[in-house]
């Protein structure tokens, strides 16, 4: 990629034909400089698009589509401001190329974070303006009139007072020749014409009639596949083995240890069909040594976590003077909240596909990261960066689980060693307990509140694996905290004065990795389980005493109070249904949920109703915020109402959806979405929602039964009554 | 061999008789439109028909379903316009995607018995299928949608 050292202007565009004879536009923002890693002088650089003389707009796409609508929100942000007929706008995944990395997660092709829209709808939409504006200046040019005159639409300019048309692809020649715009500037969000509209999603057609190809749809001629047996202890490593019986089984090819996978040691089955590798992973004689970790259990790391959180850990926040206003608080508060590890279990297990040849290597991976894929598979292969090639696939079900590696490692690792392209499948079991889990948590709370019950202090101590520990220990190293464990504690916006927030790394080595709102799923629960718990120490209702104490935050405010009034809060419900509400903010957007929950005399609870009002700014694609708001809750209900991963003996007990169950149709409440009408930039939605729900249903609870959930999930004998 | 009927077409497999019904359809017959999820009939996500019946292809031995017509997301419908598929598609209803020929497979069997389901039918008729991006809402929506196309036909 070119890169330009000496910039004055505030965008700098590369333009040249396309083969084929179209005009193709590179945007480099000199604001996207990483002062952070030092390099000066790199820029990241963005998107690409292609406008052909058939009318065709080709925008490339370093997204990985997962259901989150990618495919159909990128473009739409190319052709706003383009102007560009929706009908015309055409797709091409990229693969691993630098070029194409986002500038808020630090320069990688990862798609994560809710990073998507917040990390590329500004050079998306400058890319699309920039056209825009010489595709008019080409047709001032050829019909000799001020550019003023002219308006763009569907893809086609207009010289109103004389009637004239021309086709963006008839302008595309002359375009490709003229100067860049030194400036461009956006459409006034008011302005909109596809962008706040809903639009159908582009890769649902191929998802009803089987055509979609996902990673573990991937053909590729004379390929094997593998099964590997894995330690099942983490950090085991495998003694000795026979492969002896495995080879009777007709169709295996190869038997072999694996070396580089980040998951684990284990002996790899390759062969003609999963089914041959399975019956021949069935017999294999594996020894293993199970390592350090094979006497851990999880009684043992609450006991740790409850212990250890005694004593006062990192301080990541001290405003005011907690300890003199808890000590001379005229009432004391203290609770503690556990939240279990948790897995993916994304619905797709993980699998890879890798040809390993002498000069080269093709990777067809259902990946969040062409980044991590890249670097795994060139680190393993020896080759030139170049030859390696990426092919992102259709994700099913990311979740965070697929920025990881590990899986690609051990497809190209195999395919190296036996010569042949091979796909790696993974199955339920090897997904479900080899996974890199939301990390389990314990968080102690103290509350110091005055006379009237008000609190006037607050303070949090959080312990909790850091998952950047492992994934960049240098941010650990120079925060001394794990941002992803304290931020969203932290940063909680009631306006209590003489705050505290205290951290603890705790390693016991079991993997940890990003989750749906890895932070959020525990700061949401913890956060509103607590202040929820202030407002009834202080006898107030809990939607007026959080509005009261959210008075200089209007975004909150906002969403608080629509949730509140659309879910009829104060109003009666039907008998044996109480309420129960929660607020935050999450990755730039704000979202307030009322739930409606029912107690049964068994202890069984039921979600009735979850109404959630949501400000995440402008909006591109409505319908698709409201499928992610609604996915999201169905996602932290799950883990609410169900999800825990629990640890024996250095392995994870749970194998399957019998063990690890998904809230089914059945169990879903039904959801209503509200969105607000913002022109503030663009925040999170993929992960929004999940976050609050497990608070706004145990804070139901509490008003149902005067009980306080403090650990996750919540446990039907905690509530029984008969 | 083992002589299958799959989407109408009559098909010879040279696969061990213990083969997952799930693994023949997806490798030896390449049509990959059914999905592996569990392989222990807990997540629906490998649904398809035998002889109309929905069943988890993942724990039906291919050797019982020799003999007997089996009909794969593929085989739904000639064009994709099933009234599901298209009511899919009105409904938004798909997220990641990757369950959702099983969610369209297990639906299908509840409309031809049921073409008028309530809430709590289709909860019995879906509760076999797992969506883990949580698409239920909609789901049980298409459904609705479809049922009223398809009585609106007959």
């Amino acid at each position: 990629m070119g890169t330009a050292t000496n910039l004055t202007r505030r965008t700098f565009l590369k333009v040249g034909a396309a083969a084929g004879g179209g005009l193709v536009i590179g945007l480099y923002l000199p604001g996207l400089l990483k002062p952070a890693k030092g390099q000066v002088g790199v820029f990241a650089p963005n998107i690409w698009l292609r406008i052909a003389p058939d009318d065709s707009v080709t925008v490339l796409l370093t997204q990985i589509e997962m259901g989150q609508g990618v495919m159909t929100a990128m473009p739409m942000l190319v052709a706003e401001d383009l102007d560009a007929d929706w009908n015309k706008v055409k797709l091409e995944w990229v693969g691993a190329d630098k070029a194409y990395g986002n500038v808020n997660m630090d320069g990688d092709q990862t798609t994560a974070a809710s990073q998507s829209v917040r990390g590329y709808w500004k050079p998306m939409r400058e890319a699309g303006a920039a056209a825009r504006a010489m595709l008019v200046t080409a047709a001032a040019q050829t019909w000799g009139v001020p550019e003023e005159s002219l308006s763009t639409e569907k893809g086609v300019v207009t010289h109103t007072a004389s009637g004239r048309h021309l086709r963006y692809g008839e302008l595309v020649e002359k375009a490709a020749t003229l100067p860049v715009p030194e400036q461009v500037s956006l459409k006034d969000p008011n302005n909109f014409r596809l962008l706040g509209q809903p639009r159908a999603r582009r890769d649902i057609p191929a998802k009803v009639n089987g055509s979609a190809t996902f990673g573990m749809d991937v053909k590729v001629p004379n390929m094997l596949i593998a099964r590997i047996l894995r330690c099942p202890v983490f950090g085991g490593r495998v003694a000795s083995f026979s492969a002896e019986k495995t080879r009777t089984i007709p169709g295996v090819r190869h038997v072999m240890e694996i070396q580089s996978s980040p998951s684990g040691a284990g002996v790899a089955v390759v062969a003609d069909t999963f089914w041959a590798a399975t019956k021949g992973l069935e017999v294999l004689d594996v020894n293993w040594d199970e390592g350090s970790l094979a006497t851990l259990n999880s009684e043992g790391i609450r006991r740790e976590m409850a212990e250890a959180t005694r004593q006062p850990g990192r301080v990541a926040q001290n405003e005011g003077d907690f300890d003199r206003v808890f000590a001379g608080a005229a009432r004391q508060l203290e609770v503690a909240y556990e939240l279990p590890y948790l897995a993916h279990a994304t619905m797709e297990p993980m699998n890879c596909t890798a040809d390993v040849r002498e000069d080269g290597c093709d990777v067809w991976a259902p990946t969040q990261s062409q980044t991590s894929a890249h670097h795994a598979a060139v680190r393993i292969t020896g080759l030139p960066e170049s030859r390696v090639k990426i092919h992102p696939q259709y994700v099913g079900g990311g979740f965070g689980r697929r920025g990881e590696a590990d899986y690609v490692a051990e497809a190209v690792e195999i395919s190296k060693a036996v010569g042949r392209p091979v796909k790696v499948i993974w199955t339920r079991e090897d997904d479900m307990q080899h996974d890199y889990y939301r990390p389990v948590t314990y968080v102690r709370y103290w509350a110091a509140l005055d006379e009237s019950g008000m609190p006037i202090g607050w303070k949090a101590r959080i312990m909790q694996p850091s998952i950047f520990s492992r994934v960049a220990p240098v941010v650990v190293e120079r925060m001394g905290v794990d941002p992803i464990s304290v931020g969203g504690i932290r940063s909680m916006p009631y306006d209590i004065p003489n705050r505290r927030t205290e951290y603890i790394n705790y390693l016991p080595g079991i993997p940890v990795g990003f989750w749906r709102a890895p932070g959020g799923s525990v700061a949401g629960y913890v956060t509103e389980s607590f202040i929820d718990e202030l407002a009834a120490a202080a006898g107030k209702d809990p939607y007026e005493f959080r509005r009261q104490l959210l008075d200089k935050e209007p975004r909150l405010r906002g969403v608080l109070d629509v949730a509140a009034e659309k879910a009829g809060w104060g109003t009666p419900l039907p008998r044996g249904r109480f309420r129960g509400i929660s607020v935050l903010e999450e990755i730039g957007s704000y979202v307030a949920q009322v739930a409606e929950v029912s107690v049964a005399p068994d202890g069984k609870v039921r979600v009735h109703r979850v109404v959630c009002a949501v400000d995440c700014g402008w909006i591109i694609n409505p319908d698709t915020i409201e499928a992610q708001v609604e996915g999201g809750i169905v996602f932290g209900l799950t883990a609410a109402l169900h999800g825990e991963i629990t640890i024996t003996n250095g392995r994870v007990a749970q194998s399957n959806f019998h063990d690890y169950p998904m809230l089914r149709i059945n169990e879903v409440p039904e959801v209503e979405v509200h969105i607000l009408p913002s022109t503030e930039s663009p925040g999170g939605a993929g992960e929004v929602s999940t976050p609050p729900i497990a608070s706004a249903v145990v804070n139901a609870i509490f008003a149902a039964t005067g009980k306080r959930i403090r650990r996750l999930p919540i446990r039907a004998e905690d509530l029984r009554t008969a | 061999m083992i002589s299958l009927n799959v989407n109408g077409k009559q098909r010879e497999v040279d696969v061990s008789p213990d083969t997952p019904l799930l693994w023949v359809i997806r490798e030896t017959l390449g049509m990959t439109g059914t999905k592996f999820g569990c392989g222990i009939a807990q997540c629906g996500a490998c649904t398809v028909h035998l002889d109309g019946t929905p069943v988890r292809s993942c724990s039906t031995l291919v050797s019982t379903a020799a003999g007997k017509k089996i009909t794969t997301i593929e085989g739904l419908s000639v064009d994709s316009t099933h009234a599901l598929q298209l009511a899919w598609i009105t409904e938004q209803v798909p997220q990641c995607g990757y369950c959702q020929s099983g969610q369209i497979m297990s639906a299908a069997f509840l409309l031809v018995r049921n073409p008028n389901p309530t809430d709590e039918d289709i909860n019995n008729a879906m509760s076999g299928n797992i969506c883990r991006c949580g698409t239920y809402q909609r789901i049980r929506r298409a459904i609705h949608r479809a049922a009223q196309t398809i009585r609106a036909e007959a």
